[in-house]
């Protein structure tokens, strides 16, 4: 190899480079700073504000016990919802990883199909599915069943399955990247060493498949978290997320300094959690899921 | 849309003959087009042909559908000029794209009456409409103008329709005799519990809390009451909708069976077949609609667009395919009998029958009802 060889020119780089941190600086990270700024207005009545600088709005959500709840709820079903997705999303994907089915790109194509249809109307499709006149409560009423229909819509529960039926294949696809990067011979080894096949998904295939596992976790509960249409469309009152707040606080109190300060709130947050798997996974495996 | 210069000059010699403006502006408004018509260039015809298309945004669903069937395709049919459609659930939704958009954007909407008008004038976003090209106005109600004008002597807005949110029942399950009994009560009925909507809507949820702590909905003495009936109703709700193609669901589907719902969307299901009664209780929540022009919009073509939409025969369409009575007076406008017919048509004209909101009482209060609305939705 030729001495001071390198495998770019720089200049080159920062000139393809150079378009993309443009966009990057024009719709991402001016939005943000100007949201920041936002936060600091004052609010003068609906749909108007005043560009005298106050702590307000900041105040108020630090020290408003309900904000507290909604982020804390926010949270728990953002974690509720990706713990679930994992550990129904790593078996379809050891399966597709693991089959000598010769068309097992149908099975990936399977994954994806349902990206095919509007986001909303898979959503709404779940009050057909869980209402009372829904597709669950008619089969269980006439098997006889139950006698009156079960409050399944407008749930936290309605909400969370609404959530894994989007999130599942991001899970799914994440953990299968994971485990087709994983060396084959490694878990031959493992058995012709003695390891039972149990052994060695325990010791080999479910260690190198980690790092799949946390990205999808991390996707998933982001997602999750950050999500507003779900609990608006399957939730009840209290069923709301952060989303939710946010969105009522600037669509429907024309609140927008509040709005921008609840916004950047959840920025935060789901940032920490992506700064904190960044940190001890890296996030290169996300990319990975993504261009799966 | 394309005015011809005759038209131009029509009116301008109109608003003269009017006295909108003074001999001097006429004389010079004349000149100027005489002027630009002399030195016009083959591509200005293009140019100022460019307004081919008016924008409209409102409620969706049956209603917007009946306004575009019997007002607008007749109206692009007639001049040609295309009316580009856009859909809310929730007019707050539209008054945050107005906001970040440019004038001009957005340019006619149909608006929840005189609460809502007072937020487009705070964020500036109303224009100033020329009565005298609108000579249609002159049939539309006085008691349901002069609000409007109470806010800006000149207006921004022409309104259009009125209706009434009501209690909507399943007549299967409660009697027509029940329903006229209990009234706003059957909201906080627990025999119903889990089986109750409303619209999820500060305004809609304090207006039925003061009816059922027996206050004057203009003037709310006890808040505290007033909240602790909003929360009542949230807790025995099943859903509180927030559009009219969701109560029309809502309702049809069985999900609920008793609800605050707009009276012609209830009309609607009634027609269909639905087993839906509808009633209004004493002081029920009346309300106006309008349409409000937004600053930047090419306001000739949008005068021109409401004047054929208040044409009688356009209007009296629009009203009984979205069962809303029109703003037309039936001391002026031979009414049909099916508007005659529908929910909260006030054959008076003088719409003293009806309780609308009192816009400055409620301008007053909006934000702080509204977010403690919100908290209280959600289970505060």
């Amino acid at each position: 190899m030729t001495k001071g060889w390198k495998l770019y020119d720089q200049r080159l780089a920062w000139v393809l480079v150079a378009p993309v941190l443009l966009l990057l600086t024009l719709l991402l990270l001016l939005p943000i700073a100007m949201m920041t700024v936002y936060t600091f207005f004052t609010f003068v009545t609906a749909g108007v504000e005043s560009a005298v600088l106050t702590f307000d709005n900041w105040k108020e959500f630090l020290t408003d016990s309900y904000y507290h709840g909604f982020l804390w709820k926010t949270v728990r079903v953002g974690a509720i919802t990706a713990v679930i997705c994992a550990i129904l999303g790593y078996f379809p994907a050891y399966f597709i990883w693991a089959t000598t089915f010769r068309h097992k790109w149908l099975l990936l194509l399977l994954l994806i199909v349902p990206f095919w249809i509007s986001f909303t109307i898979r959503t709404f499709s779940w009050i057909h599915i869980l209402g009372e006149q829904g597709l669950i409560n008619v089969v269980l009423i006439r098997l006889g069943v139950i006698n009156e229909p079960l409050p399944m819509l407008y749930t936290e529960g309605a909400v969370i399955m609404g959530l894994l039926h989007f999130l599942l294949p991001y899970m799914i696809l994440n953990v299968y990247v994971s485990l087709e990067s994983i060396d084959r011979t490694l878990i031959a080894a493992a058995r012709s060493m003695g390891c039972t096949s149990a052994q060695a998904f325990r010791e080999v295939t479910l260690p190198l498949s980690m790092p799949g596992l946390g990205a999808g976790l991390l996707l998933c509960f982001v997602l999750a978290a950050g999500s507003y249409v779900t609990p608006q469309l399957l939730g009840g009152s209290r069923d709301a997320l952060f989303g939710n707040l946010i969105y009522d606080t600037i669509m429907g109190q024309l609140n927008w300094p509040m709005g921008a300060t609840l916004s950047i709130v959840l920025f935060v947050l789901l940032g920490a959690a992506a700064a904190a798997y960044s940190r001890y996974m890296g996030l290169s495996q996300i990319m990975k899921g993504l261009s799966a | 849309m394309k005015l011809t210069t005759t038209k131009r000059l029509e009116r301008l010699n109109e608003r003269y003959a009017n006295g909108d403006i003074s001999r001097r502006s006429f004389l010079t408004l004349t000149a100027a087009a005489a002027a630009a018509t002399g030195l016009s260039m083959p591509w200005m015809g293009r140019a100022l042909a460019a307004v081919s298309e008016v924008r409209f945004d409102g409620w969706g669903g049956v209603v917007q559908e009946a306004i575009d069937k019997y007002a607008f395709q007749p109206y692009t049919a007639k001049s040609k000029v295309k009316v580009v459609q856009g859909t809310f659930g929730d007019e707050n939704e539209i008054i945050t794209k107005i906001k970040t958009s440019k004038p001009g954007d957005f340019q006619i909407v149909h608006s929840s009456g005189v609460n809502y008008y007072i937020k487009y004038v705070n964020g500036g976003f109303n224009s100033e409409i020329n009565e005298a090209n609108i000579p249609n106005m002159a049939n539309v109600l006085t008691a349901m103008i002069e609000p409007f004008r109470k806010i800006t002597p000149k207006l921004s807005a022409v309104p259009y329709d009125y209706g009434t949110t009501g209690i909507a029942y399943n007549n299967k399950v409660i009697s027509p005799e029940e329903a006229k009994e209990k009234g706003a009560n059957l909201l906080t009925d627990t025999k119903y519990a889990g089986k109750i909507g409303g619209y999820a809507d500060m305004t809609t949820r304090v207006w039925y809390a003061a009816l059922q702590t027996k206050q004057d909905p203009n003037n709310i003495q006890d808040m505290d009451a007033v909240w602790a009936k909003v929360r009542e109703t949230r807790d025995l709700a099943k859903k509180f909708w927030s559009s009219g193609a969701e109560l029309m669901d809502l309702l049809s589907r069985n999900e609920i069976v008793v609800t605050d719902a707009w009276s012609g969307r209830v009309a609607a299901l009634q027609q269909q077949g639905q087993p839906i009664g509808y009633l209004d209780p004493a002081g029920s929540y009346a309300w106006m609609e309008d349409m409000l022009v937004l600053k930047g919009s090419p306001m000739a073509e949008c005068e021109e667009l409401i004047n054929f939409m208040l044409d009688p025969a356009t209007s009296i369409a629009v009203a009984e395919g979205q069962n809303y009575p029109p703003s037309l007076d039936p001391t002026k406008v031979k009414l049909t009998d099916k508007i005659a017919a529908l929910p909260a048509f006030d054959p008076t004209g003088s719409m003293k029958s009806l309780t609308f909101a009192d816009p400055l009482y409620w301008a007053k209060n909006e934000d702080a009802w509204t977010k403690q609305w919100d908290r209280v939705s959600k289970g505060a």
